[in-house]
């Protein structure tokens, strides 16, 4: 399953490095990646793919969100149909 | 780019737009919990919606935390405790809706619909006994939510029910004094009932429903709202068509999360409900998104025109975007649940006259409005018939769902909490309808041809 992660705050350095660690730690693929200034915040957007990740998703979700609030960023992930669905006929 | 477009796009109305959706109702048919004894038909009754539902919440909370967007309310709808409740020798049905109240409280959902009675044609005995048993009913439990209705365009309008509910909201009012009347705020009588509604007060499971179903009503007045900022100033067919776009997309999340729903509890799916319906949040009102349209404040001339094409543009995008639409589907206009028209009544431009018009064009009706608590019963009567007569010519469902707030007048304003929000007191005709009530009778079916 394919996931969504993204990534909102005050730009800063680091922020990359830190998520991707949490990703690496649990055996997430990092598939595609984007980054934008978007009204002075810096929005990142991953899509990540969860086949051999070794938690479940609720506890991802959870190191995602920790990890983020210790740089002041909010992190979000979502399965990626969320997305799939709203844009793609 | 365009998929990463698409993303924040996402984000963005969940976010910022408060994109959520509404509702996941299940539905349980009560038929064969039946029994010639009350008591031991509440604990059938009781048993099945629990060993039914135990996992709604559940698997509710779980697609908000797999998908991201925020699932409002879970909810049950039951078959119509009228007909389940008939078939015991109980001459008063409360004990009936505590049990919906204690069910609801052990699988954790907030409302439960279903102490309904289906009299659009005349009362069975049963149905004369749940609506005698309606105010206590409603005064003595918290989750329970009660609906009648009154008329259909295939049988007419029921001008004996139209009366008693009169009656039966005013005594509702009284019994739940202490709390701003509040059961009224849970009690729809309605024209045109529909059987597959998740939007609470007026859900019931129908009959001719299947034993469980999952019906999911999606929202996202605030996502209309500001998709229609983007195109100020541009025709109505650009209008029409920037709605029906943010419609489809409004439905895909929600038929994704009925589809999700449907397959983690292995009960089918039935239909997706496309209402906008606000909340008393800033950002999420249907009153604004007419404001947006071109009206300086909801209720000036143009209001009922500008929700026409909201509601028929909801319907076409989304239609679309589901396999199985059905409920009520339009744009809700319930006055204390939605900030703007809670401002236009304050600022004067939106009355119950008005309200009526509106809801010649949208989904239900006159919805959540407070009216002084001294109204009399053949008022309140006579607006129900008014509503009805509007349901039943036009083939469309309409509902009434008023509050005549005890000890309350023109000037007042008052707190329900929650989604259920608040409301100025609304001024209704100082002019008597008691001849027009007392008749009685019914009002014959509508003509279906020579339609003009």
């Amino acid at each position: 399953m394919k996931a969504v992660i993204t990534v909102i705050g005050k730009d800063k350095i680091g922020i990359i490095a830190k998520i991707s660690k949490v990703l690496a730690e649990n055996k997430v693929n990092i598939l595609d990646i984007s980054q934008t200034i978007l009204q002075d915040y810096f929005t990142m957007i991953m899509i990540v793919e969860l086949e051999k990740m070794d938690i479940n998703f609720i506890e991802l979700k959870d190191k995602l969100h920790d990890a983020g609030e210790k740089i002041g960023m909010s992190v979000k992930i979502q399965h990626e149909d969320i997305f799939n669905v709203m844009h793609k006929i | 780019m365009g998929k990463f477009n698409n993303i924040i796009e996402t984000i963005k109305m969940i976010e910022k737009e408060k994109l959520d959706i509404r509702t996941i109702t299940m539905g349980i048919s009560l038929l064969d919990c039946c029994d010639a004894d009350g008591k031991r038909a509440r604990k059938k009754i009781y048993d099945k919606i629990t060993r039914y539902a135990e996992k709604l919440v559940e698997v509710g909370n779980n697609i908000e935390t797999m998908y991201g967007i925020p699932i409002i309310n879970k909810r049950i709808s039951v078959t119509p405790i009228a007909l389940v409740a008939g078939a015991s020798n109980d001459d008063n049905y409360v004990e009936f809706a505590k049990t919906l109240d204690k069910a609801a409280k052990a699988v954790g959902i907030n409302f439960i619909g279903g102490f309904s009675a289906l009299v659009q044609k005349g009362y069975s005995k049963a149905d004369k006994i749940l609506i005698e048993s309606i105010p206590q009913a409603l005064a003595e439990t918290e989750r329970v939510c009660s609906s009648v209705n009154v008329g259909d365009t295939k049988s007419g309008i029921n001008m004996d029910a139209v009366r008693d509910m009169g009656k039966i909201i005013k005594k509702t009012a009284y019994l739940t004094r202490h709390s701003n009347s509040i059961g009224c705020a849970k009690l729809v009588v309605f024209a045109n009932a529909v059987e597959d509604n998740p939007f609470m007060a007026g859900a019931f499971h129908g009959v001719g429903e299947a034993e469980c179903v999952i019906n999911v009503g999606v929202s996202g007045p605030g996502v209309v709202k500001a998709a229609l900022e983007k195109v100020r100033g541009e025709s109505f067919d650009v209008v029409s068509d920037t709605i029906k776009k943010t419609a489809f997309k409004i439905t895909r999340a929600g038929q994704l999360v009925a589809m999700e729903a449907s397959r983690m509890l292995n009960v089918p799916f039935g239909i997706l409900d496309l209402s906008l319906a606000p909340t008393p949040a800033v950002g999420d009102s249907v009153a604004r998104i007419l404001e947006e349209i071109g009206i300086e404040s909801c209720g000036g001339h143009g209001t009922t025109a500008a929700l026409a094409l909201l509601n028929d543009a909801v319907k076409k995008g989304g239609i679309m975007a589901s396999s199985h639409v059905g409920g009520l589907s339009g744009a809700f206009i319930p006055v204390s649940e939605d900030e703007g028209m809670i401002n236009a009544v304050k600022a004067g431009s939106l009355n119950i006259e008005k309200l009526e018009a509106m809801t010649c064009v949208c989904s239900v009706g006159l919805d959540m409005i407070a009216i002084p608590g001294d109204t009399p019963d053949n008022t309140i009567s006579a607006i129900i018939a008014d509503e009805a007569a509007i349901g039943v010519i036009n083939k469309k469902t309409t509902a009434v769902r008023i509050i005549p707030v005890y000890g309350k007048g023109l000037g007042d304003e008052v707190e329900f909490g929650g989604l259920l929000g608040r409301a100025p007191i609304m001024a209704v005709s100082k002019f008597s309808s008691d001849n027009f009530v007392m008749r009685g009778g019914r009002i014959p079916a509508p003509v279906h041809s020579f339609k003009n």
